[in-house]
């Protein structure tokens, strides 16, 4: 200690916490942080985490990229629609699911490229192809089904403004690509609305992976339902029949889907999906794809009921899409959801008398 | 900096069909590379590491890597760099502890020991006479190590990579190319260790802007795109060992071929339990655990997460084939709702 004539301006010294050497205080959590909070002084000895800090990283994706699982979803639904109604020659359910189906892959495609750390580089998505890799796939079946049904879409904008598109010779080319355009549309709308759940799944987040198994069927319900929720917005109801339909069936697939998934997946890892923001998403997107479906089911004939039944619909799908992509952010952001389920897992396979898998080895 | 055989090599390896998805297996070979190095890796022997956080340094200055943070103090002990990112490729933890959790680690430790596992050395290692009488406890002990890039034999962040911009290297390591890599930040999620990310304003990256915090700083390079530990593969290409375990004054850092460390690992955990110090264990090591082993081996002297490691992490990509499968039975499952929906007589 020592005392200088400045010692007037040393601000109050702060109260000592009663720490001896060789004796460390325990301090009880107050409640769970994610770690960039965590301001201990002492660190608490009965942490099993490094200070409460995430092990797995989330990834740098924004809402960009849960609109653009939505989006994805709705065109790759549409795709399929819209093929149907080229088949069977309901023109106006053609015309709007195709028009939908690209405005909303060319938004979703605007969304994911502006996600980009370079979205000068996006072209580079299609430098080689991965099979290790869903995006780099899922960028392939992309582009792809951006081909056919910017094609089908410009044949229908085409006949929309009475040929007004400055066309030439090439409209009658249009013409003649446009039922093929369609078809590509068809093969790769699946895909397309499946391949973002293998996305999120091939990855080490606890919430995603711990899903891998059925995510995917969440989001082909998911994208069913909100493409023929679209098509009952746009389109007179007299040609929604089919519309209606998939709706339906894509209701009670998600409805199942998304039970039959939380219950497969680790307690611990699926928490994410209940709580907070996801939670209420999550279960807003229920309540309102029970109210579409059942519009659709019993009042898709009214024009006014059923486009009101479609935007539940529409609303339903973005819901669960946000909920999943933030469930998962939020769940690497606490080491609970890493550690915890693995955990588990090693613990039962050491109990099932494997012992010979484990990263931590004694020699 | 890096030609790319990747476009070639990943294709032709698929072509083949010897691609592996897990288990063990020489990266480097597995990769196609047709003049084989050795496969080179690190030790870190974190029981002679003294926290002085050089290997930090030495790693920054040789990659030039910016600022990462604030540059607030954390209260974690001496540990400010919290964490491994785009701008930290070298993170020496530090964890305080008492008396209890010494003895919870040496028990967990021994509880290894009794599982008999891995099984390579069931032979020499058990009947050595050893004088197993722990010594005496300690009333406080100072955990300090120093973390890394695993180099996964399997890595999650190089099999989710849709630009090639990450490639698998002649000496087994995993490295990114600055001037391919778009920024998707499919490998941040890939990556089971929570160790590569995106240098950007995303939701994982710290500071990026310059001169906006606390302190100026230059401008970021190479911003926006994935960046993590190279295994100083510049050096590598030289003949030279990397920057941090050149640097590390101990030796707790250890660069060479993988094999040889191997030995080296197994070699120090027997003395250290033949010291009695049974929390001594291998974290890596193992060629059949989820990664098919790591190219950075880990000597722990806890649980791994307490040093804010995964207990068991596992490659995503082991289990691609089954979401593939899946994906494509809800794929026809959405195909046939459609045809039911305009065959099923809908009006």
């Amino acid at each position: 200690m020592t005392v200088s004539d400045f010692d007037q301006f040393r601000p109050p010294e702060p109260e000592r916490r009663g720490r001896r050497f060789g004796k460390l205080r325990r301090k009880k959590r107050s409640g769970r942080t994610d770690g960039s909070a965590e301001m201990l002084m002492v660190p608490d000895v009965e942490f099993s985490s490094y200070y409460g800090h995430n092990i797995v990283k989330p990834p740098p994706w924004g809402p960009e990229i849960a609109a653009y699982l939505f989006l994805g979803g709705v065109a790759g639904g549409s795709g399929l629609l819209a093929y149907g109604a080229q088949l069977t020659g309901r023109k106006l359910l053609c015309r709007n699911a195709r028009i939908g189906a690209m405005v909303a892959i060319a938004l979703g495609s605007g969304a994911l490229i502006k996600d980009l750390g370079r979205p000068d580089r996006f072209l580079n998505m299609l430098r080689t192809i991965k099979v290790t890799s869903p995006m780099s796939l899922g960028s392939w079946i992309l582009t792809l089904y951006s081909g056919g049904m910017g094609v089908a879409a410009a044949a229908e904008v085409d006949r929309l403004t009475g040929g007004r598109l400055p066309l030439g010779p090439l409209r009658r080319a249009l013409t003649t690509v446009e039922p093929a355009g369609g078809l590509a549309g068809a093969v790769f709308g699946a895909p397309l609305a499946v391949y973002t759940a293998v996305l999120l799944s091939d990855t080490a987040n606890p919430t995603w992976n711990a899903a891998h198994r059925d995510l995917p069927f969440v989001f082909a319900s998911s994208a069913s339902l909100a493409a023929g929720g679209l098509a009952m917005v746009t389109t007179p109801t007299r040609e929604t029949g089919p519309a209606r339909a998939l709706a339906v069936m894509g209701v009670a697939g998600d409805l199942m889907a998304t039970r039959y998934m939380e219950g497969r997946m680790d307690p611990v890892a699926a928490e994410p999906l209940h709580q907070g923001r996801p939670g209420s998403l999550l279960r807003w997107s229920e309540r309102l794809a029970v109210a579409g479906g059942l519009g659709a089911l019993l009042l898709g004939r009214n024009r006014v009921t059923a486009a009101v039944s479609g935007g539940a619909l529409l609303t339903a799908s973005a819901c669960t899409r946000f909920a999943v992509l933030e469930a998962g952010i939020n769940s690497a952001k606490d080491p609970r959801y890493t550690v915890e389920p693995q955990r588990r897992r090693l613990e039962e396979r050491r109990a099932a008398g494997i012992t010979n898998d484990s990263i931590t080895t004694a020699g | 900096m890096v030609s790319s055989p990747d476009t070639a090599q990943s294709v032709a390896a698929y072509a083949k069909g010897s691609h592996q998805f897990s288990g063990p297996t020489d990266p480097a070979a597995d990769a196609h590379w047709p003049h084989l190095q050795s496969r080179k890796g690190f030790f870190t022997d974190t029981s002679i590491c003294i926290g002085c956080k050089a290997c930090e340094v030495a790693c920054k200055e040789w990659n030039r890597n910016p600022r990462d943070g604030d540059l607030e103090l954390t209260g974690w002990s001496y540990d400010n760099t919290q964490a491994l990112g785009a701008s930290t490729w070298r993170h020496v933890a530090f964890i305080e502890q008492d008396h209890d959790r010494i003895e919870a680690a040496r028990e967990s430790g021994r509880q290894l020991v009794d599982l008999g596992m891995p099984t390579v050395r069931s032979g020499e290692g058990v009947s050595r006479p050893a004088d197993v009488t722990p010594p005496d406890t300690p009333e406080f002990r100072w955990l300090m190590a120093s973390d890394v890039c695993k180099h996964c034999t399997h890595a999650g962040c190089l099999d989710v990579c849709p630009t090639g911009a990450l490639i698998r290297t002649e000496f087994g390591s995993v490295v990114v190319q600055d001037d391919v890599c778009n920024g998707c930040g499919t490998c941040v999620a890939g990556c089971p260790f929570g160790v590569i990310e995106r240098r950007s304003d995303g939701t994982a990256a710290p500071t990026t802007r310059a001169g906006e915090r606390k302190g100026e700083q230059p401008e970021v390079p190479k911003r926006g795109v994935a960046q993590k530990c190279t295994l100083c593969y510049d050096r590598l290409v030289d003949g030279e060992e990397p920057a941090c375990a050149k640097t590390c004054p101990t030796t707790s850092i250890k660069y060479g071929d993988h094999a040889d460390l191997l030995v080296t690992a197994r070699d120090r955990v027997q003395q250290l339990h033949d010291q009695g110090l049974t929390e001594a264990r291998l974290y890596g090591a193992n060629e059949l655990d989820g990664v098919g082993g790591t190219g950075a081996m880990f000597l722990l002297l806890d649980e791994p997460e307490v040093y804010g490691l995964p207990p068991d992490p596992r490659v995503p990509t082991a289990d691609l084939p089954v979401m593939f499968r899946r994906a494509g039975l809800a794929a026809a499952g959405m195909l046939a709702a459609a045809a039911v929906a305009f065959l099923g007589g809908g009006r």
